[in-house]
């Protein structure tokens, strides 16, 4: 594969798939039956070419790597760029592998448009994966909005009773942010003369600027991951989503929040990092507790999981904002697991909503009886969601919080409490689901995973274990572009301080310790 | 020396003489006048593309009356094909609307010459009576229905208005030479450099300059000098109203353009104050008072509001690099706009023109590829990426940037957030709700290919956005260098 794009061919073969459903013809039933093994193969043939990219993936250097250029606006310097390196190469495999498995979900429980439904997916696949390899400023704006679009639609036509309203809030939160980066994107356009990702990585911008940039750059980015207060539009696109677009949400859409912070507000923008992390540290801990106690309160299981994801995310932002090994690497470690297990969970509840058509926790109850199969799945993944050791979740959250220890001791106690509330609230949500007597009439008649089914969660099951017992490949991927991206920070913030005084001692809470002295 | 400016108008001179050619032919045909009208009309357009394609470079004619440069050949060469798809969208409807008369394509063509006298206008006096030919064509086309009465009512407001508009502007020009006493641009442009490097600028001036600017922003239909567009847009029969949203705009735009940059260039401390201003309540009540229309053609009026703020961004940055936004900027509203007309001309039921938002009801089961393509065209205009219209924003607030009018970039994206609600409600309408009545087949061939070209050109303008951005920079380049 040497010589090969292969970063482009990753991330526009989807959208040759969708170019091929498009012009699928004939009676509705074969159409639809075509449409869903066209986007099956195409998926699949893109999730293998993806691992080629896994395999040939050098670790142990920060470089970008299977980096293609050509030239796209030559007026301004602004070319096509792709390439990944050990931040962003991981959450490609994610969406490579993570499409086909919606597409799999989505065989039976999508029956109306078909056809469209699958095109949606595959170019929201192109987008992810061309968001995630982008190395130019404008190519990633490009794919990071665009990605609007199939999900707005996938949440609009597919989704639930209230799809309408969760659709237009899902756009419109997400627009109004990511304009914002825009102009921010523009103003460092001018500033440095180039929107090359690479170049910018070590460019230096007045401190002063800086602050106006990170607000711009945290407006997009916080409400994608998204962090409380914005993060209200997620319940409700999650809840109302079909199934397969809450974990296409939830996998892979929270997590460009989370890679937006570490590709572009921490490299290019340290002083104003430093600036805001206790922000991000406030808004975080409140994250994971206040979303941790309204999922306690939720009756909707998919309410439920959306609500922990901002829990989840809380661990995420406050592991990039430590700055140091541990924290980022578990925050990554943290989003990659995330990516999978809460995928997983809407998927489990998308296996009982097939059969009953609602998502309830009060109409279930006792499904261990005539579900047995289906609860083990459900307890693997509600486990991993928890944190248990052994699982992935358990790496990532326990990694953040070292990292969080070494900052201030009150933020890990904190997040830390985030944990037990996980705890309390998952179980609570198995045992109402699962456990109990199996006593509605309709419930006893819910036949258990079939075989597709199980085909879904099988990948699932193997990487979540794998990632709690054997983190070290994972971690190895990753390392050494952390190590690289920490080391660029305290450089900058280094040379920024025989300048003169940082910006993070403009601090008011300073300022009051002095007065009161 | 008459020859050679001649030559550099010779498109006009051609298309001048051949819409009266027509016109004595529509006299002088006793049947079918419309058709042996309307498909040479269509012909005497694309010679008139292809001679200003052609043409000189940089040539001042008429004693500095006239010029043509590269921004006037760009200017033209979108007018000409906003004037032909616009009328090429038409032929269906006149002739099931009772609008079937021969005069309608040679007004298209006389309104179109006047606008590219507009355009190449180096002088005030010139300026004005370009602007006549083409408002005097618009106010008959727009009553052109002339047995309903929202057509005339729309004809007569906009003559009204846009009457006062032409005092105003008159009146400002007037003012300019009484203080400057000249009326030609370049003669303009030094007699107030040199004042301004003097430090003796006139008020009167300033107060001439005022009004012209308001005069022109009548024509742009810019806030606060907007309120006759919805109402025009919605009276005025649907492939008027398709025109009037391309052509005129594009014209009347590009002479906004030239006049602020070219004869009051020194005075842009004093003129960009109102533009930022002019610009940010467009944009604003572009978004915010489209959300309450129902009829798609009131909702386009106000889109085209909130479009010229955008395009006027480029403009309040005053810079060559603004000049190019709006050049992109426009090219892409003029497809766009050309696209989604299509659409509301196919919007027929039962043989009788609907226009409600409702009526798009459930589009993608009944019409799957129009819904698709309006869709597309839908997401441009609210500027998402990767559709051509998110690249014109990009270019004027570009612009905007680099001038540092942070908080006009600023107000400007957030409003486009505004604006994209009710693209998206279009869209929600045609994929989310259930169908209504399915419109009229067959839809046209023309409307269909126009609606197809147009939107595949905006889906895929990323591709190889170098050609249209080309033209715009040497465009831009052209009126800095005068």
């Amino acid at each position: 594969m040497e010589g090969w794009p292969l970063l482009s061919l990753v991330t526009f073969l989807p959208l040759i798939g969708a170019g091929f459903v498009l012009v699928i013809r004939g009676d509705e039933e074969l159409v639809a039956r075509n449409a869903r093994y066209v986007a099956l193969w195409t998926s699949l043939i893109t999730f293998v070419l993806s691992l080629f990219i896994w395999f040939g993936f050098e670790r142990g250097t920060a470089e970008f790597q299977f980096v293609e250029t050509a030239a796209w606006l030559p007026s301004f310097g602004i070319n096509y760029r792709m390439g990944v390196d050990g931040i962003s190469m991981p959450f490609v495999l994610l969406s490579t592998l993570l499409t086909p498995l919606c597409i799999i979900a989505s065989w039976e429980a999508i029956q109306s448009r078909v056809k469209e439904y699958m095109i949606a997916f595959l170019v929201l696949e192109t987008l992810m994966v061309g968001m995630f390899c982008a190395l130019d400023f404008v190519v990633f704006y490009v794919f990071f909005e665009g990605v609007l679009i199939p999900m707005f639609l996938i949440i609009g036509v597919w989704g639930g009773g209230r799809r309408v309203y969760a659709a237009f809030k899902f756009f419109l939160f997400t627009f109004a942010g990511s304009v914002l980066m825009l102009i921010a994107l523009l103003t460092i356009f001018f500033k440095t003369g180039t929107t090359d990702i690479e170049t910018l990585l070590t460019a230096r911008l007045p401190a002063e600027m800086q602050l106006y940039l990170w607000l711009a750059f945290f407006a997009s980015f916080a409400v994608k991951i998204p962090m409380w207060p914005v993060h209200t539009w997620l319940p409700d696109a999650h809840v109302e989503a079909p199934t397969a677009g809450s974990v296409i949400l939830a996998g892979i859409l929270l997590k460009m929040g989370g890679y937006g912070f570490l590709r572009f507000s921490v490299p290019m923008l340290p002083e104003a990092t430093e600036f805001f992390a206790p922000l991000v540290f406030a808004l975080s801990v409140v994250a994971v507790i206040y979303t941790s106690l309204v999922a306690l309160a939720q009756e909707d299981m998919k309410k439920l999981i959306a609500y922990s994801s901002v829990a989840h995310m809380g661990f995420v932002t406050v592991g990039i904002f430590t700055l140091n090994q541990q924290g980022i690497e578990g925050a990554m470690y943290q989003m990659l697991s995330h990516g999978l297990v809460s995928a997983a969970l809407f998927l489990c509840v998308g296996v009982v909503y097939d059969r009953l058509h609602t998502r309830e926790i009060a109409r279930y109850g006792g499904l261990v009886h005539n579900m047995p199969h289906y609860s083990v799945v459900f307890m693997i993944f509600m486990l991993a969601s928890v944190g248990l050791p052994g699982t992935s979740g358990f790496i990532g959250e326990f990694l953040v919080i070292v990292g969080a220890f070494q900052v201030n001791t009150w933020i890990a106690l904190l997040i830390a409490s985030g944990m037990v509330l996980g705890a309390a609230y998952m179980l609570y949500l198995y045992r109402r689901v699962i456990f109990g007597q199996l006593t509605k009439d309709d419930l006893k008649s819910m036949l258990d995973m079939n075989l597709r089914e199980k085909v879904v969660f099988a990948p699932l099951i193997a990487l979540v274990l794998l990632m709690g017992v054997y983190p070290m490949p994972f971690l190895d991927v990753m390392s050494a572009s952390v190590e690289n991206l920490i080391a660029n920070y305290e450089a900058a913030l280094a040379a920024a301080g025989e300048e003169g005084p940082s910006l993070a001692s403009l601090w008011p809470a300073e300022r009051i310790a002095e007065v009161l002295r | 020396m008459i020859s050679a400016d001649l030559g550099a108008a010779l498109p006009e001179i051609f298309l001048v003489v051949l819409a009266m050619a027509l016109l004595l032919v529509g006299v002088f045909q006793k049947r079918q006048a419309l058709l042996r009208v309307f498909y040479p009309s269509l012909g005497v357009l694309a010679i008139t593309f292809l001679l200003v394609a052609t043409g000189p470079d940089r040539t001042e004619a008429f004693e500095g009356l006239f010029v043509v440069d590269a921004f006037a050949r760009y200017m033209k060469l979108l007018v000409l094909l906003g004037s032909f798809v616009s009328l090429v969208l038409s032929l269906r409807y006149i002739q099931r609307e009772n609008m079937a008369r021969f005069e309608f394509p040679v007004l298209i063509l006389f309104a179109t010459l006047g606008m590219m006298m507009m355009i190449s206008a180096d002088d005030l006096i010139a300026l004005y009576i370009g602007l006549e030919l083409q408002s005097l064509s618009l106010y008959v086309v727009a009553a052109f229905r002339r047995d309903t009465l929202r057509s005339t009512e729309a004809g007569l407001k906009y003559f009204v208005l846009s009457a006062l508009a032409s005092g105003m502007l008159l009146y400002g020009a007037s003012l300019v030479y009484g203080f400057t006493a000249s009326t030609d641009f370049t003669a303009l442009a030094s007699t107030i450099e040199a004042s301004v490097a003097e430090g003796d600028l006139a008020l009167g001036l300033v107060v001439g300059l005022v009004f012209i600017a308001a005069g022109l922003a009548f024509k742009v239909s810019a806030v606060p000098f907007h309120m006759w567009t919805p109402d025009v847009y919605e009276g005025a029969p649907t492939p008027v109203t398709a025109f009037f949203a391309t052509a005129p705009k594009v014209a009347a735009m590009a002479l906004f353009v030239r006049v602020m940059i070219e004869p009051f260039g020194d005075l842009a401390g004093q003129w960009q104050q109102i533009i930022i201003f002019v610009s940010i309540l467009s944009m604003i009540l572009g978004a915010v008072a489209a959300i309450n229309q129902r009829n798609i053609k009131r909702l386009m009026a106000y889109s085209s509001i909130g479009h010229i703020g955008y395009a006027l961004v480029g403009l309040a940055a005053g810079t060559e690099e603004g000049v190019r936004g709006i050049a992109i900027y426009l090219a892409i509203y003029l497809v766009m706009n050309l696209g989604t007309f299509a659409v509301i001309l196919c919007m027929r039921q039962r043989d009788r023109m609907v226009e409600d938002i409702d009526d798009l009801k459930g589009l993608s089961r009944t019409h799957p590829m129009m819904a698709l393509a309006l869709a597309i065209l839908m997401f441009s205009l609210a500027g998402v990426p990767p559709m051509a219209g998110f690249f014109g924003k990009v270019y004027v607030f570009m612009a905007a940037v680099q001038a540092e009018l942070y908080t006009l970039a600023v107000i400007g994206v957030l409003s486009s957030v505004i604006a994209a609600f009710y693209y998206l409600r279009i869209v929600k309408l045609m994929y989310f709700d259930e169908p209504a009545e399915a419109f009229d087949r067959p839809i046209g061939r023309e409307l269909g290919v126009v609606l197809g070209v147009s939107s595949v050109l905006v889906l895929l303008f990323f591709l190889q956005p170098d050609i249209l951005v080309g033209g715009a920079e040497a465009a831009a380049a052209a009126l800095f260098a005068g």
